[in-house]
Formats: structure tokens, sequence, C-alpha cells
């Protein structure tokens, strides 16, 4: 069930560290099979690697669960954060994750800046992946031996070779300060409220709707993957497109997903804070025209 | 002289097993291109003026009234160059 970027850096790293990686499997509904994830951890695992939330369906996976049996097989767990921590209350700390990474652009900052969380003993172990200016503590040439001697820096410094991306984090700064003003409690209640309306409001509209995934909206995000009958996912699109209302259409960056679904694509729509029932009203009014098609 | 590219902005391949490419004319030619389109294609269905399902030398598109195109079983980017030219020029 993961997006791309959750995949492909994994098979790049595993042709160079000689690693295997197996893939836990999902139920028709989108779920996460846990019972078939939880046989293939065992003590030879070394590191999980999961989405909190679905990028495609929206599903919240329970990554306690996940990281309790990870961690009793000596395992470690990264979570890719980038659809839970703009929607939802995430602590790091209760869910037990050792890595944890999100977006800037997901929760209205900007692109280019993300963040990757790490537990500090685990920072302290690693190694600098690149070098450069700021990372360092010392860079001492001996005159007698011709070599160079480096002390790195403390973490999180020596993981940030270079000029930083000042006005991104800045911005991020900005965007996590307005996000957590207005509670990231509240944040989830309101979009659940709104998907929960979207679902019903879009079944009620359109005879050829086609919901993908969970119809249970208790264990979904504000993301809902749809077709309509007869229709491919960019047609919907475009067509929304011509009244002010964007989607996304195709793979969505989870390509094996929509593989399990036998879908060629599909349509999705994400809401967030700055979107209302109005719209959502519209919204199923236009998919209602476009199926007439 | 008059090319593809004086109407076209940009091509791109859709995702999907049956890959497409959506075709964007360039804003200020694109009611100009939509009308030659329209006036050369046969037109099978259309809705709210917005979508048009048209047909050309056996090729199905949908052409949108936002500039868009989406073509499908196009055989490669040089047999859809051609189709442009020929729908366009």
């Amino acid at each position: 069930m993961e997006h791309h970027s959750n995949i492909v850096p994994w098979e790049l790293i595993s042709k160079i560290r000689r690693f295997t990686i197996n893939y836990a499997k999902v139920n028709e509904d989108g779920t996460l099979n846990y019972e078939d994830f939880e046989n293939k951890i065992s003590s030879r695992t070394k590191l999980i690697s999961l989405s909190h939330v679905s990028n495609f369906s929206g599903i919240i996976n329970d990554v306690k669960r996940i990281g309790k049996v990870a961690h009793e097989n000596g395992a470690l767990m990264f979570v890719d954060g980038a659809q839970s921590v703009p929607h939802m209350p995430v602590d790091v700390r209760d869910l037990d994750a050792d890595f944890m990474a999100f977006s800037g652009h997901k929760m209205l900052g900007p692109t280019g800046i993300g963040v990757l969380y790490g537990k500090k003993h685990m920072l302290e172990m690693m190694a600098p992946f690149q070098g450069g200016g700021e990372m360092i503590k010392d860079v001492v040439f001996n005159q007698k031996t011709g070599r160079i001697g480096i002390d790195w820096n403390d973490t999180p410094w020596k993981f940030e070779a270079g000029t930083p991306n000042i006005c991104g984090s800045v911005a991020l700064m900005e965007a996590i300060k307005y996000l957590e003003n207005i509670g990231m409690s509240e944040i989830l209640k309101y979009e659940k409220n709104l998907t929960e309306y979207a679902m019903k409001t879009m079944q009620n509209c359109c005879s050829k709707l086609l919901l993908y995934g969970t119809s249970d909206h208790s264990l979904k995000c504000g993301i809902m993957p749809f077709g309509i009958a007869g229709l491919s996912s960019h047609d919907i699109a475009l067509f929304l497109d011509n009244y002010g209302i964007m989607i996304r259409s195709g793979f969505h960056c989870a390509q094996p997903l929509h593989q399990i679904f036998k879908l060629q694509s599909s349509a999705r729509a994400s809401f967030y804070i700055y979107n209302t029932r109005t719209e959502i009203d519209r919204f199923a009014g236009v998919l209602k025209e476009i199926e007439q098609f | 002289m008059v090319t593809v590219e004086d109407y076209v902005a940009r091509i791109e391949e859709t995702c999907g097993e049956e890959k497409g490419s959506v075709v964007t004319l360039k804003y200020n030619k694109k009611d100009e291109a939509i009308a030659k389109i329209i006036k050369k294609a046969k037109l099978k269905k259309s809705l709210s003026g917005i979508i048009f399902e048209l047909e050309f030398q056996g090729i199905s598109f949908r052409m949108f009234s936002s500039g868009k195109a989406i073509f499908k079983n196009v055989k490669n980017k040089e047999s859809l160059h051609d189709l442009l030219a020929a729908l366009l020029l």
C-alpha cells in the first residue's frame, strides 16, 4: 500500500547493500493485512518501513501495533508520516517510531523541505550521509602526515551539510504553528466529518460512482479514491478542472496498489482544513453531470 | 510557417496500463485550435460544452474546452505529432 517514495529508495539501496525486501499484503478493502505483516517479521528483519496513512486510500495504519512486533524481533521501524502528520495528532514517542519522515508541501508549507525524525541515540550512531560546511566541528590538516582529520558536529547538525534551506524551514515552521494553533485533533475531526459527508453525498448523487478501498470512514483520513463507470480518471479530472475543482488522476505514485485493485488508474479527491461541505455539494453535482457522458 | 508547436504547449503521458497522452494547447491559441479540431474531426458526443468525444483518421479522442485533449491508442509520439498536424494545420 506504499507510495513509490517508500518503495523505490529501498529497492535502490537493496542493490548496493544486498538485502532482501519483503512486502506485506493488503486486504481486498485496501486495509493492511496485519497477520501477513507480522508473519513476515522475524529475528532476521532489520527494518520495517510503512506509511502511517495510505496516500491512495487514506486508510490509517496501526503503526503502534507493527512497531511493537518489530521491536520484539529486534527490528527498527521507519514511518512515512507524509499523509498523517498534516492531518492528525502524531506522537512519535507513543508510536515508538525509530524514524519518521514528513513533507512540508503536504501541510501548507513550501515544497522542497521535509522533516526526518530519528531517535537521538540512533542518529548519534549514524555517520553523515553528505559532506560540506556546518556538519563538522574541525577539519584539521596534519603537517606531519599530510592528512586531514575530521571531527563531526553534534546531531542534528552533522546531517545538515552546507547552507540550509533557510526560507523553507522558516516557512515550514510557520505552517506548523498555524496548524497547531487550530489544533491537530480539531483538524482530524473536521476532516473525518468532511469525508463521511463526501462519501454519503457522492453515493447519493452518482449512480455510476465506484468508491475504492474501505467504506468504513472511521478507518480513514480525508482521502477518497473513486471512479465513474465508463470514464477514465483523466476524463473526470479534466471535466472537474473546468469548474475549478482540482483532483488527482492516475496512479498517485501508488502503482502496485492499483495492480492489486486491478485498476487502470483512479481519481482521488482529498480534503483539508480549507474545504467545506458547500464545496463537496458542488463537487458531487459536477460528478452527477459528468456521469451523463 | 505555422507549426504544431504554435498551438501545443506540451504533451504529457498519462499513467495507467492503457497509456495515453494529454495534449495541452497554448492558452492564447486554444480557442482557435479547438475550433479547427472540432471542424475537422467527427463529433461522436459532447456534454455541457466542456467535453467532446471526437474521431479523426480512425482515432477516438476526448477534447476539453479548457484546452486539453486526451489521446489513447496512438502508436508513438511521431504518430501523435502527425495526427495533431493534420488536425491543426
